[in-house]
């Protein structure tokens, strides 16, 4: 047992389900900050579910999840949104960016909502890094799937998040794309010395993270 | 980056369907705006033009009529009165002024009123330029009158019977204009004004030319008189434009003048009232029409935003998930409902403004009546919350649906 104030992610004796049917079923997962963490596991095996009861948009049925020392069950509606704006950087499969918004204008508005200001420097910092260089007036329709995932990489990045979790991050890319996606996603999280959690099927992801951990479906 | 470029954006997206709610909006909004700077324009000139006027004393017949005749020129008369008649009633010590007026001619559409020179004070008429008649057949022009007919100092022109252009005209009688008047903005603007013995002596003069005038439909001289009543026609005014001394008169004098039944006794104000009220049924249905316009387009923006709603229902939780309360939400979504709402309200004000002051110039050309656009009354800050309130409205039920975003159950359909 380590010390939970070290801890990024600390989840305890957790149940979720849907009526009858148990989703989510785990004793224990932890995940010290600036360490990064593979939970991967077959379809249907909750993956998902078990993310968002991370982030807090679902609330599990027992257990306790604490996030960088905070009981999430201590938290509710605005305060909640609040602390996941502000500690934790979603990354989603499809990337979801908004696509009424540019590139730029994707990132600065995640930065507004998290930080309540903007810091156009700290952008144009990660557009370098994230070589998005050019792309910042373009819309979402007009990337390619790499690039939309490197903004989606930026906007989760902006605000500095003591932790990062990724959805499937590669599961829609080749080899070589999966190879480099995942490996942005470490370096990009090692940068503001974040903790990484990335929730996937894809088992190219085994090796290449700090732990893994094999999740599957509750009995 | 702020609420405010999100809902910006998020409209731009569907460019069209923005564009036709703004202008929904816009024409509604519009409408309204026109309908009421004419409505309250329209009313307050007709009360400018009625001002310092408590009676009008004229032959019997319609109220409305005299007064629309003899106060606001717009009309012809009943008939003439008897002038001995009317002084009689003048000289009752209930009455402070009582200037007498006798219409007959028109110059290009322009009335030439045989009256004093305190019905140019009436109206605190002063002179431009010139002087007023000191003689008969000397007239001064009002100031839209001079300008649209191009009446000027020393200028000489023929009255023509009755307000048509076509009628008879007393060619061997030209009117010579010897002052313009002062621009007031009321009726006196668009008046030739001349002494009372013009158009007596000019009427008597054409006396004999009374068989031209018989068949005319507008007599407003009573030129069909027998032979009998014709050693009176220099002796016969049109109207009696009273003011009372007190206000204590109007209890009793008007009837009075009514009971004795050889005159008509017309306030004014009564019959602005009655005139505004029948003007007012036909402001008020194009009103009605103009709502229903405001509500469509309020049912438009609520649609639109409804239906934009349910295709970005993930972009609503994926904002959940970056930290956005279901508050900010629900401002976001409002906002865009407003956004719609405010263009097409400033285009609405803008248009309606615009088009009153088009209607309005060309009425001051045209009629010399002079109503403008670019004025604000009171009750349009009124409808400006109130149509803030429609968008509001067309917009919540989105709102509210988006601040109940599931969005954990959202991001798993997707």
């Amino acid at each position: 047992m380590r010390d939970s104030a070290t801890l990024a992610i600390d989840v305890g004796d957790l149940g979720f389900s849907y009526g009858d049917s148990t989703v989510v079923r785990m004793e224990r997962c932890q995940l010290s900050r600036g360490q990064s963490l593979a939970v991967i596991g077959s379809s249907g095996c909750g993956k998902t579910t078990f993310l968002h009861l991370l982030a807090g948009l679902i609330r599990p049925g027992r257990g306790a999840i604490r996030i960088l020392g905070q009981d999430l069950a201590r938290l509710r509606g605005a305060s909640l949104d609040r602390f996941r704006g502000r500690n934790i950087g979603l990354i989603f499969q499809r990337f979801h960016l908004l696509p009424a918004l540019s590139a730029r204008e994707n990132v600065l508005l995640a930065q507004r909502v998290t930080n309540g200001r903007i810091d156009t420097a700290r952008v144009a910092r990660l557009f370098a890094q994230l070589d998005l260089n050019g792309l910042e007036n373009h819309k979402p329709s007009m990337l390619s799937d790499g690039q939309a995932q490197r903004v989606a990489i930026a906007r989760a990045l902006v605000h500095s998040p003591p932790l990062i979790m990724a959805d499937e991050p590669t599961s829609a890319l080749d080899d070589a794309h999966a190879e480099q996606a995942l490996a942005l996603l470490q370096t990009s999280a090692q940068a503001v010395g974040a903790a990484l959690l990335v929730v996937t099927h894809d088992r190219r992801v085994r090796g290449c993270l700090d732990a893994e951990f094999e999740m599957s479906v509750p009995a | 980056m702020s609420w405010l470029r999100l809902a910006a954006a998020n409209l731009l997206l569907s460019p069209l369907t923005s564009a036709v709610n703004v202008l929904l909006m816009a024409l509604g909004t519009a409408s309204i705006v026109l309908l009421l700077l004419l409505g309250s324009q329209l009313s307050a000139t007709l009360s400018r033009d009625a001002r310092g006027i408590d009676l009008v004393l004229g032959s019997t017949g319609s109220p409305v009529q005299l007064v629309l005749a003899a106060v606001y020129h717009a009309d012809v008369p009943p008939g003439n009165i008897p002038l001995r008649e009317a002084r009689r009633w003048a000289d009752d010590p209930r009455v402070m002024t009582a200037i007498p007026i006798s219409l007959g001619d028109s110059y290009r559409g322009y009335r030439i009123v045989g009256t004093t020179a305190a019905y140019a004070a009436l109206y605190g008429a002063g002179l431009a330029s010139g002087r007023f008649w000191s003689t008969a057949l000397e007239a001064v022009a009002g100031s839209a009158a001079a300008r649209s007919a191009g009446l000027s100092p020393g200028a000489n022109f023929t009255g023509a019977h009755g307000l048509d252009a076509g009628s008879h005209r007393h060619e061997s009688h030209p009117y010579r204009i010897v002052g313009v008047l002062e621009p007031t903005g009321t009726v006196v603007d668009r008046l030739i004004l001349t002494s009372l013995e013009s158009v007596w002596d000019l009427h008597s003069e054409q006396a004999s030319h009374r068989s031209d005038h018989d068949n005319e439909a507008e007599d407003e001289h009573g030129h069909d008189r027998s032979d009998a009543d014709r050693s009176n026609l220099d002796r016969e005014i049109t109207a009696m434009l009273v003011r009372y001394r007190s206000p204590m008169a109007a209890m009793t004098l008007p009837r009075e003048i009514n009971a004795a039944g050889t005159l008509q006794a017309a306030a004014p104000a009564t019959e602005i009232s009655r005139i505004l009220r029948l003007i007012g049924i036909g402001l008020d249905g194009l009103s009605a029409f103009s709502w229903a316009l405001i509500l469509t387009a309020a049912l438009s923006v609520f649609a639109a935003l409804y239906g934009s709603l349910r295709a970005r229902r993930c972009d609503l939780a994926i904002l959940r998930c970056l930290g956005a309360t279901r508050r900010e939400l629900l401002v976001a979504v409002l906002l865009e409902g407003l956004l719609l709402s405010a263009f097409g309200i400033a285009l609405g004000f803008l248009a309606g403004h615009g088009a009153m002051a088009l209607i309005g110039g060309w009425l001051e050309s045209t009629r010399g009546v002079a109503l403008t656009g670019w004025t604000w009354i009171p009750v349009q800050t009124l409808l400006l919350f109130s149509l803030f309130g429609v968008g509001a409205v067309a917009g919540a039920i989105p709102a509210v649906q988006a601040y109940r975003t599931d969005v954990a159950r959202t991001l798993a359909e997707r």
